[in-house]
């Protein structure tokens, strides 16, 4: 658009055309005070802070609702608009409870900060104020009208943000509140975005409020660790009993790719943290009880149990099952331990997405996968399978705010009438199952369009769907785990005929993505290389077995044929997530690292503690292929980082160190001094260098000496450091994947998860299961009559 | 002739006020009943109808008796009206007596400024009122009753 | 229902008709019915618009824009359809004549809504009428079935091959739908918040299309000037302010009615012989010229006309036709209350400066009624309307704004009075423990 140009104080100001005042100030660091006023919702124009003098116009006008003309003359600070500014605030606190000292708000308030900026300290009124008690609208939702100054932020960004619509504005005037959608109470996703938004502490949440002061907490920007589209969240921090407790969640700085949004995974169910269930000590089966055992105890009983069966037996007969939760530096560690230290190429994780078919079809394809931020700006995306408001809530936030802000054109085929359709300038329901037909279909086969045509779409219009898509550019195509395998090839041949196509394959964990990109698969080493061949792998890591290993199905038969003698699960509960029989690994030595005595836990030998996301550092990749820095806000007593956990089990099996993890010029007494409760000191003292930018990887329990390598040598991952350690995200590239093996598509397991619910972590968030209990509360009642 | 929109909600004033004139007030069943034909959140059509004053979701009594104090009838004796309907029926702003016959309220300019001061009983307005003109209105609606 | 007057100063020209049976469409055509927009049909649009523009015709809803310039400003071409909408919402105290046109002459405002339409090339018009005005709703409907009926609206009018729908709507009650972007958010089925502009109702109104939005009276003023011609209308009045008036004349005087007489009449004529005087023996203390929302002037101050120019110099404005006499025996803190008790009320809240503004006001105002006034609560009211003025999201702030400023400026005297715990001078003693009781 063309270039205005105006005057704002005097300075010079050039904006395009259509650009909001308001906006165009803040390009030379002139802030106009705003209350309702919110980047990317519709304009209000009802707090009158932001008023303005214009030249040529009688009165003050609202810079948050005037476009910028060519030649205007703004003055932005006078006496007058002082004066009104001041005015706006001392009606607004002769309301307002001023309870400042106990409101969780306090010290992060507009309202402070504006009354502190503006002095409307002297009351004028003498009469009572009006008054209302508090209301708590859900489990997470609490609402003091009071404190409210009607900015009508949340009831926006729950409308037009969320597209839930869970808030309005009853009565008028003075009476005027902000009411939710069941007379007193709260029905919604929950995500906690208008507690967020509020600039005052009118709504709060029920996982933080009245339990610390901003100022008390640390704050740490680090990425969830529940859904596949790796929100940045926002941990405030203070110490515990237990070492630390994560008291809030939330996106305040909206750095991350998420910008605004939160779901409500990322901005309360941090609290499986801080269960009383969560493990802190070691646990050795004796005498057929898991009995608590020391660190040492416990490392060198799997050090030994490990290397002997490996030296006797040899490395086929031990498992490895990886977690999709863990940073890529520990799934890359854990890939490399288990061809280098316990020779075995029986490695698997929970798979919830055929990255390894994605990564095939695009081998050689440059910049043919979507970012997150992309699918924001895409002119247009196509969606087929998966319902991302339940499973993706980003994702669903940027399709969403795609379509309402840059108009894009959104084609949804689904074999339910999902939430997203409302978006859709195109749906086409199919019968379950159909996914792969469609893509198909699409690819060119026009058989399929005769299976796929139905009572509400008739194979004409499938026709023109596709004639459609073919015209479009830059379309940004996302699936869901019904595509894979053949389908999933399809999908690609389809979309690669579109000029500028992306792709967007969506797994469910939150480093389900860097689990696969790490190499956690029988036959595939990091970057889908081939484990028969000879990559850099192959030549770096030294020998490996050279077979393709077991697979988790595998792993089962092998076990219940007694053929495995070791199962080794890093932060993965198998058994209850995949319903084996608990049965089947009786006769292995099965070592868990966990947070909980999960189903697999209790069938364990040696019970290992771990830390989870939210206490260590290193790197996730969102399902996109986003890389973000995972940063440790803090640690739980008696728990080790699965990092140092894989690398004391190495320790303890003889391995020479420096060729697992290439640290720099540490000696082996470092990693010796374990102290106990201390032990995550050294990743500690790892987190306070790299804040600092310095980076001596001098201890073996620092991932970034495992970083190094995977940028080095995992294809895609030479990302920008700077950028990554700054916290951007920086996506990461499939052109370069290895050549990786046939796959077998139908091990891909979707996990099913909900808004409300995240895996075996999810059973352990308080958060989530009184949302979703109050939720089955409300669908019994409605059902009943 | 029934009025008709471009768009469905524009009709949901309207019919609130026939759907409130036809059962009393506005029920839950009523607002989930019109929430459904308008393809409106039930939270909408509350919105909409705490905005506008002659709208309840709460019964009334069978004669709604809204007496205006507005500035023209203030002048000419409003209040005095008000206060002898408010003895006389025994409630006050909003009340509704025991027998649910007539509920009172104090109103603003109901557009009968020249003829101050007035009252409206449900639609009908009743114009240069004193109390004992005032005592008539109330007792022909008891007669009706 | 609401009985007529009539004062041969009178210039009959909009209440030419009342009080003749011309809701009867039959009637109504005897009386030189919708000969108007037969004839406007004849004409080019423009040659509509200037003829309106040259009567001089300004809008009758309060501000007193020029009506034909309104219609101006509505763009030939649109995307949209175009609408237009008659405001029939009257609900600022003191007016009570857009009742009686509709009651007694309902198919003038019929007409005028469809030369409104020729003008700018609508294809539909709604006549909105406030909620209380339950009955007039009926006379409407039936004036518009029956103009249907004959072939007047609807398919091919009158047939000249064009289409006009007329539509009327009712409302529920809430003043602040009078405000017109407020009424077309209310006509749309929502809560009468007033939109942000620009974009201005002209360009984008009703349903996204362009719409003329005018008061009642003013439409119904518009078939006279196509018949008559705009220079007749325009001589009626003073310069820039053609033709005539309703003038609502209420509270304290001997005969108060609706009176129409030209534009610039005299005030003080109107208060002493229209009027005839103030009743009782008492004496004037002020007027309300135009509405609640304008500033009183008092008895020293009317010897004016009451035009739009003249009034606004003298401080005030015309504002909706509602001249309201209040004599020596009203409080004007009261008068005050009672009209901030209104604007707290009826403010829609979505702003803070009225939201809060009217709130406080009437709150002190209350408290400095019942005697527990301090002296600061006098330059505190001037201070915070001072405040609104011109800073509220629509004009109901400044509405709530302007007469405070006069109460206090203009009777100052008067709020000293009650201060010191002293009780209301002009009270009855135990009538304001009355009034608390029914408070709320
Ligand atoms: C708070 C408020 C209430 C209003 N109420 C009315 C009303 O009841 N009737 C009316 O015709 N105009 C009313 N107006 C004026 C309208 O906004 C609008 O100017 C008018 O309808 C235009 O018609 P006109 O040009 O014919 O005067 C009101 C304005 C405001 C700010
Ligand atoms: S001034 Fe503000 S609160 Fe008052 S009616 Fe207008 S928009 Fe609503
Ligand atoms: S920011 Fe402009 S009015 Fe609120």
């Amino acid at each position: 658009m063309a270039d205005v140009t105006l005057t704002v104080d005097g300075k010079k100001v050039t904006a395009p055309a259509g650009t909001l005042l308001i906006e165009a100030c803040k390009t030379v660091g002139i802030e106009v005070p705003s209350f309702c006023y919110y980047p990317n919702l519709s304009l209000q124009g009802a707090c009158r802070m932001c008023l303005v003098k214009i030249e040529k116009m009688p009165k003050l006008q609202t810079a948050c609702t005037t476009v910028i003309g060519e030649g205007m003359i703004v003055t932005s600070d006078s006496e007058e608009i002082k004066q009104a500014r001041k005015s706006m605030l001392e009606l607004l606190l002769g309301n307002h409870p001023l309870d400042c000292p106990v409101c969780d708000a306090g010290g992060e308030c507009e309202l402070q900060d504006m009354t502190f900026t503006y002095g409307a300290a002297e009351s004028k009124f003498m009469e009572a104020k009006n008054h209302k008690d508090e209301q708590q609208w859900s489990p997470v939702v609490f609402f003091d009208r009071p404190r409210c100054i009607l900015c009508y932020r949340c009831v926006r960004v729950c409308g037009e943000g969320m597209d839930v619509w869970a808030l309005g504005v009853q009565n008028r005037g003075v009476s005027s509140v902000i009411a939710p959608n069941r007379e007193d109470h709260l029905e919604c996703e929950e995500c906690g975005m208008c507690i967020d938004i509020c600039p005052v502490g009118a709504l709060t949440s029920g996982a933080y409020r009245y339990k610390t002061r901003p100022w008390e907490m640390k704050h740490v920007g680090t990425i969830c660790t529940h859904c596949g589209d790796g929100c940045k969240t926002t941990l405030g921090v203070r110490r515990a009993d237990t070492g630390m407790e994560i008291v809030r969640g939330d996106n305040r700085d909206k750095s991350g790719t998420n910008g605004d949004f939160l779901c409500i995974k990322g901005r309360y169910a941090f609290d499986f943290a801080n269960h009383e269930d969560r493990l802190t000590q070691p646990l050795i089966r004796q005498n057929g009880k898991l009995s608590p055992a020391t660190w040492e105890e416990a490392f060198e009983l799997i050090g030994k149990t490990f290397a002997e069966i490996r030296d006797s037996d040899g490395g086929a007969k031990i498992g490895v099952i990886g977690s999709t939760r863990t940073t890529n530096e520990e799934d890359y560690l854990l890939s490399k331990f288990a061809r280098v230290v316990l020779k075995t190429n029986n490695v698997d994780h929970h798979r919830t997405a055929d990255f390894p078919a994605l990564a095939s079809a695009l081998r050689g394809k440059e910049g043919a996968t979507a970012s997150m931020a992309e699918v924001f700006t895409a002119p247009a995306i196509l969606l087929i399978g998966n319902d991302p408001t339940e499973q993706h809530p980003l994702l669903a936030w940027q399709i969403r705010n795609n379509v309402r802000l840059h108009r894009a054109r959104l084609y949804v085929i689904n074999s339910n009438s999902i939430k997203l359709r409302r978006q859709a300038t195109s749906f086409v329901q199919i019968e379950p199952g159909m996914e792969g037909q469609a893509a198909a279909f699409l690819a060119g086969s026009d058989a399929a369009a005769d299976t796929l045509a139905n009572s509400s779409t008739k194979k004409e219009e499938w026709i023109a769907l596709r004639d459609k898509l073919r015209g479009e550019q830059n379309l940004v195509i996302v699936f869901g785990s019904e595509i894979v395998g053949d389908g999933l090839a399809k999908l690609v041949k389809f979309g690669s005929a579109i000029s500028g196509a992306k792709f967007v394959c969506l797994a469910d964990y939150a480093n389900s993505r860097g689990a696969a990109d790490m190499g956690l698969y029988p036959d595939l080493l990091p970057g889908y290389h081939s484990i028969v061949g000879n990559s850099q792998f192959h030549q770096e890591w030294g020998e490996i077995p050279q077979a393709a290993g077991l697979d988790l199905p595998g792993m089962v038969e092998a076990g219940k044929a007694g053929q495995l003698e070791a199962l080794y699960v890093v932060g993965s509960n198998p058994v209850g997530r995949l319903d084996i029989d608990p049965f089947t690994f009786s006769k292995s030595f099965v070592v868990v690292q966990d947070m909980f005595l999960t189903e697999t836990a209790v069938i364990a030998d040696v019970v290992l503690p771990a830390a989870n996301a939210y206490e260590k550092s290193g790197t996730f990749t969102n399902t996109c292929g986003d890389l973000q820095l995972v940063k440790k806000a803090g640690e739980v007593t008696g728990t080790k980082s699965d990092f140092e956990m894989i690398v004391r089990i190495a320790d303890a099996m003889g391995f020479e160190m420096r060729k697992l993890v290439p640290f720099g010029g540490g000696t082996r007494a470092d990693m010796g001094q374990s102290r106990g409760a201390q032990s995550g000191e050294a990743d500690r003292h790892a987190v306070w260098l790299e804040a600092h930018g310095l980076e001596p990887k001098m201890s073996p329990f620092d991932p970034t000496a495992i970083l190094d390598e995977i940028q080095r040598l995992v294809p895609g991952y030479d990302v920008s450091r700077v950028n990554l350690l700054s916290g951007n995200s920086e996506h990461t590239s499939l052109a370069e994947a290895g050549t990786s093996a046939a796959h077998k598509p139908e091990s891909v397991s979707p996990a099913n998860d909900s808004l409300f619910s995240s895996g075996t972590l999810g059973r352990y968030s308080r958060a989530l299961n009184s949302v979703s209990e109050s939720h089955e509360v409300k669908t019994a009642e409605v059902s009943a009559d | 002739m029934v009025p008709h929109y471009p768009t469905k909600r524009s009709a949901l004033v309207p019919t609130l006020l026939y759907a409130q004139d036809e059962v009393g007030f506005l029920s839950d069943e009523v607002i989930a009943e019109l929430a459904g034909r308008l393809d409106l959140t039930e939270l909408e059509v509350r919105n909409v109808i705490s905005y506008y004053s002659m709208l309840t979701t709460k019964p009334r009594g069978k004669f709604n008796v809204q007496v205006c104090t507005n500035i023209s009838c203030l002048v000419r004796g409003g209040e005095e009206i008000l206060q002898h309907c408010a003895k006389k029926l025994g409630v006050g702003h909003k009340g509704t007596t025991p027998d649910g016959l007539f509920s009172l309220e104090e109103v603003e300019c109901i557009g009968a400024c020249s003829w101050a001061p007035a009252a409206q009983v449900n639609y009908d307005f009743h114009e240069n009122l004193t109390t004992e003109k005032m005592d008539k209105v109330l007792d022909e609606c008891r007669m009706k009753a | 229902m609401a009985s007529l007057v009539s004062h041969p100063d009178e210039v009959k020209v909009v209440t030419r008709r009342f009080g003749q049976g011309a809701t009867n469409i039959d009637r109504y055509l005897e009386l030189d019915g919708y000969k108007a927009v037969q004839k406007a049909l004849g004409m080019e649009p423009d040659a509509i618009i200037n003829e309106v523009k040259n009567s001089g015709l300004r809008g009758r809803g309060g501000a007193g824009f020029s009506t034909g310039m309104k219609w101006s400003f509505v763009p030939k071409q649109s995307a949209k359809p175009k609408y237009v909408l008659c405001n029939g919402d009257e609900s600022e105290p003191g007016t009570c004549k857009d009742r009686l046109i509709f009651e007694h002459d309902p198919h003038a405002v019929i007409e005028g809504v469809m030369i409104a339409a020729l003008a700018v090339g609508a294809a539909s018009g709604y006549i909105y009428i406030r909620g209380e005005y339950r009955y007039l709703s009926v006379i409407m409907q039936k004036a518009i079935r029956d103009a249907y009926a004959k072939g007047f609206a609807g398919k091919n009018i009158f047939g000249s091959g064009r289409d006009l729908d007329i539509f009327w709507h009712g409302g529920a009650g809430a003043y602040e739908v009078g405000e017109e972007s407020a009424l077309m958010e209310s006509l749309e089925g929502k809560r009468g918040i007033p939109r942000i502009r620009p974009p201005f109702p002209a360009v984008v109104g009703l349903w996204g299309g362009p719409t003329v939005i005018n008061n009642a009276e003013t439409l119904a003023s518009v078939p006279h000037i196509m018949l008559g011609g705009a220079e007749w209308y325009a001589k009626i009045g003073p310069p820039k302010n053609g033709g005539t008036r309703l003038f609502c004349l209420s509270g304290n005087v001997a005969k108060p009615g609706v009176y129409e007489l030209p534009m610039g009449y005299s005030l003080k004529k109107m208060i002493y012989e229209v009027g005839g005087g103030i009743p009782g023996g008492r004496k004037l203390k002020a007027v309300v010229p135009g509405g609640s929302s304008t500033p009183c002037l008092t008895a020293d101050e009317i010897d004016i006309n009451m035009d739009f120019d003249s009034v606004a110099k003298a401080g005030s404005m015309l504002g909706s036709g509602g001249v309201v006499v209040i004599d020596d025996a009203q409080c004007m803190v009261k008068f005050a209350l009672r009209t901030m008790k209104f604007y707290q009320h009826e403010s829609c809240g979505w702003c803070i400066p009225c939201r809060e503004g009217t709130d406080w006001l009437k709150k002190t105002l209350m408290r400095f009624h019942a005697g527990g006034g301090v002296k600061k609560d006098i330059d505190n009211m001037q201070y915070l309307s001072e405040n609104m003025l011109g800073r509220t999201f629509c004009p109901l702030g400044d509405a709530a704004a302007m007469p405070t400023i006069a109460f206090v400026k203009k009777f100052r005297n008067e709020f000293e009075d009650h201060l010191e715990g002293r009780p209301c001078p002009f009270e009855k003693a135990g009538a304001a423990e009355e009034m608390a009781a029914l408070a709320h």
